[in-house]
């Protein structure tokens, strides 16, 4: 059984995906298998209706019976946070009020093109995943929250592939309940969930800290139900095919497979799905090149070369190395590019990206990317070193989001696996032959309006 | 089981660092060096329910509240 099948070479297809078999990956990308090698003409895959319903065939487990097949399946979130998705469901269907249901492609990281690449591919996926959820919550109002962004290749933009599959649907009469599509800001935090719910009830897309969390009052008020796109489609197909399937592979603890966006060390990005357990050796080449793998994205955590060699794609391994399978970003830096000024680039980033409204995050992110800053030129710099070590230890748990916990986590990684480029720096001496940013980062924001 | 005993929360979004909770309760809040609040993360003691209180409403910014059951 293949572990891996690669589908998508930053916009071309680098190899055929195997055909989808009772356990063969690639279960949610398989309509990929229908493109050209060379995506050039890459025409609106995955649109076809007809097509998908003979590649998956129609749902055996609904309503109740398919949330008691997703409790079995141990479905996470694939959005980062792997929050069980059955325990969602039932909370969500127990909640006093008219649930709503709310699928989540707005992937803020830009090291990420996993969603992008499932709701290009496979849209009818999620799409089914939206239908079943919202059966098995009873509830009557789906929304489907996505970047506006832009196709790659001039071809149309997601909004619109998007709504070409809907109106496919509509005219099949295919769904019970029709789907509102949303727009997020081009913000890192815009996808987070208490962000996603402000958005769609006509406010700016900024994280809030309330009492009540959003599966009790949420969009309109009414009891939400948030699932990542990716969750969604692994919930359509657990719907077809059953937990025992789904559970066929990835490990006992974190069943099944996930998208994974892997950057490798010529800066290559390209989309895979992977069953969770699978060695990192096995989804990028870990070459002597490289120095270091930052596994989780920027809210995730660097590795050490011997560490990522010795470690699988899944959080029991993650974990206890500082990092976390996330949502399956994996980058190989190669040793050409300082580690220190990489991760002050991306630390200035997500200072900027800050929602600006708890005190830690706003005080402390900018301060620890000035320390970054410091530390990343070749001199000494042990007042930015000892604040740096002080800050990180202080940010967990303040904010309203995890932003500035995913952050230091991400920036208290880098001091260690780092350590012996902080004391050349000391000296006075740097070991990269290349300046960066190898890392992708946004623009800095512009204006006050770009949260809606 | 999750621990659900009564705990000081602060509304990250609506605390503006005045420093209120660190004068009035300095047995359960610091302050960082911006003036924000480090919340011990315990179940409140009985003996400062009292006081626990009088810091959630004397708040200027009305960002504090008592979470979970007593």
């Amino acid at each position: 059984m293949r572990a891996t099948s690669t589908v998508m070479t930053a916009g071309r297809f680098d190899q055929r995906p195997a055909p989808p078999g009772d356990t063969g990956l690639p279960r949610l990308l398989a309509a990929a298998g229908n493109g050209p090698i060379d995506g050039t003409a890459v025409s609106e895959p995955g649109l076809d209706l007809v097509a998908h319903l003979r590649r998956h065939g129609r749902p055996r487990f609904r309503a109740a019976a398919l949330i008691e097949q997703v409790q079995a399946a141990g479905l996470t979130g694939r959005g980062g946070a792997a929050f069980p998705v059955a325990r969602k469901l039932s909370a969500v269907a127990a909640a006093k009020g008219s649930p709503v249901v709310v699928a989540n492609g707005a992937e803020g990281e830009p090291a990420s093109s996993k969603d992008a690449a499932l709701l290009w591919f496979s849209p009818h996926l999620v799409l089914d995943g939206v239908q079943l959820a919202a059966e098995a919550v009873g509830a009557d109002t789906a929304y489907i929250y996505v970047h506006a962004g832009t196709h790659a290749r001039g071809g149309p933009a997601l909004p619109s592939h998007l709504r070409a599959a809907l109106a496919q649907r509509e005219a099949a009469g295919t769904d019970r309940v029709s789907v509102e599509l949303v727009e997020a800001p081009a913000r890192f935090l815009a996808g987070e969930e208490t962000a996603l719910v402000s958005r769609i009830n006509g406010g700016a897309a900024r994280p809030a800290d309330k009492e009540y969390r959003v599966f009790q009052r949420g969009v309109g008020g009414r009891p939400t139900l948030v699932q990542n796109v990716e969750t969604l489609a692994h919930l359509a197909l657990i719907a077809r095919h059953g937990a025992n399937w789904f559970r066929s592979v990835g490990t006992r603890d974190e069943p099944g497979s996930m998208l994974c966006t892997v950057r490798a060390a010529d800066g290559q990005a390209r989309v895979l799905e992977a069953a969770i357990g699978t060695p990192l050796s096995w989804l990028m080449e870990i070459t002597d090149d490289v120095q270091a793998v930052l596994a989780g994205g920027y809210h995730g955590g660097w590795l050490s070369l011997a560490a990522a060699r010795q470690l699988a794609l899944s959080n029991a391994d993650l974990r206890p190395a500082g990092a976390i399978a996330g949502a399956g970003i994996l980058i190989a830096l190669p040793a050409a590019y300082c580690g220190l000024a990489e991760t002050a680039s991306v630390a200035r980033s997500l200072a900027l990206e800050s929602a600006g409204q708890c005190g830690p995050c706003f005080n402390g992110l900018p301060a620890i990317a000035a320390a970054l800053a410091e530390l990343a030129q070749p001199r000494p710099a042990e007042q930015a070193l000892a604040n740096l070590r002080r800050w990180t230890g202080l940010m967990t748990g303040r904010g309203a989001c995890h932003h500035p916990d995913g952050t230091v986590r991400f920036v208290a990684t880098a001091l260690q696996v780092f350590a012996t480029e902080i004391a050349e720096h000391a000296a006075g001496r740097c070991t990269a032959t290349r300046s960066g940013p190898f890392l992708p980062v946004t623009a800095p924001p512009e204006t006050e309006s770009d949260w809606r | 089981m999750p621990d659900t005993r009564a705990r000081l929360r602060v509304d990250r979004t609506a605390c503006t660092g005045h420093g209120v909770c660190a004068e009035l309760l300095p047995e359960l809040v610091a302050l960082d060096e911006w003036g924000y609040p480090v919340i011990a993360d315990a179940p409140l003691p009985a003996r400062l329910v009292r006081e626990v209180r009088r810091t959630v409403t004397d708040c200027p910014a009305l960002a504090l509240r008592v979470a979970g059951e007593g």
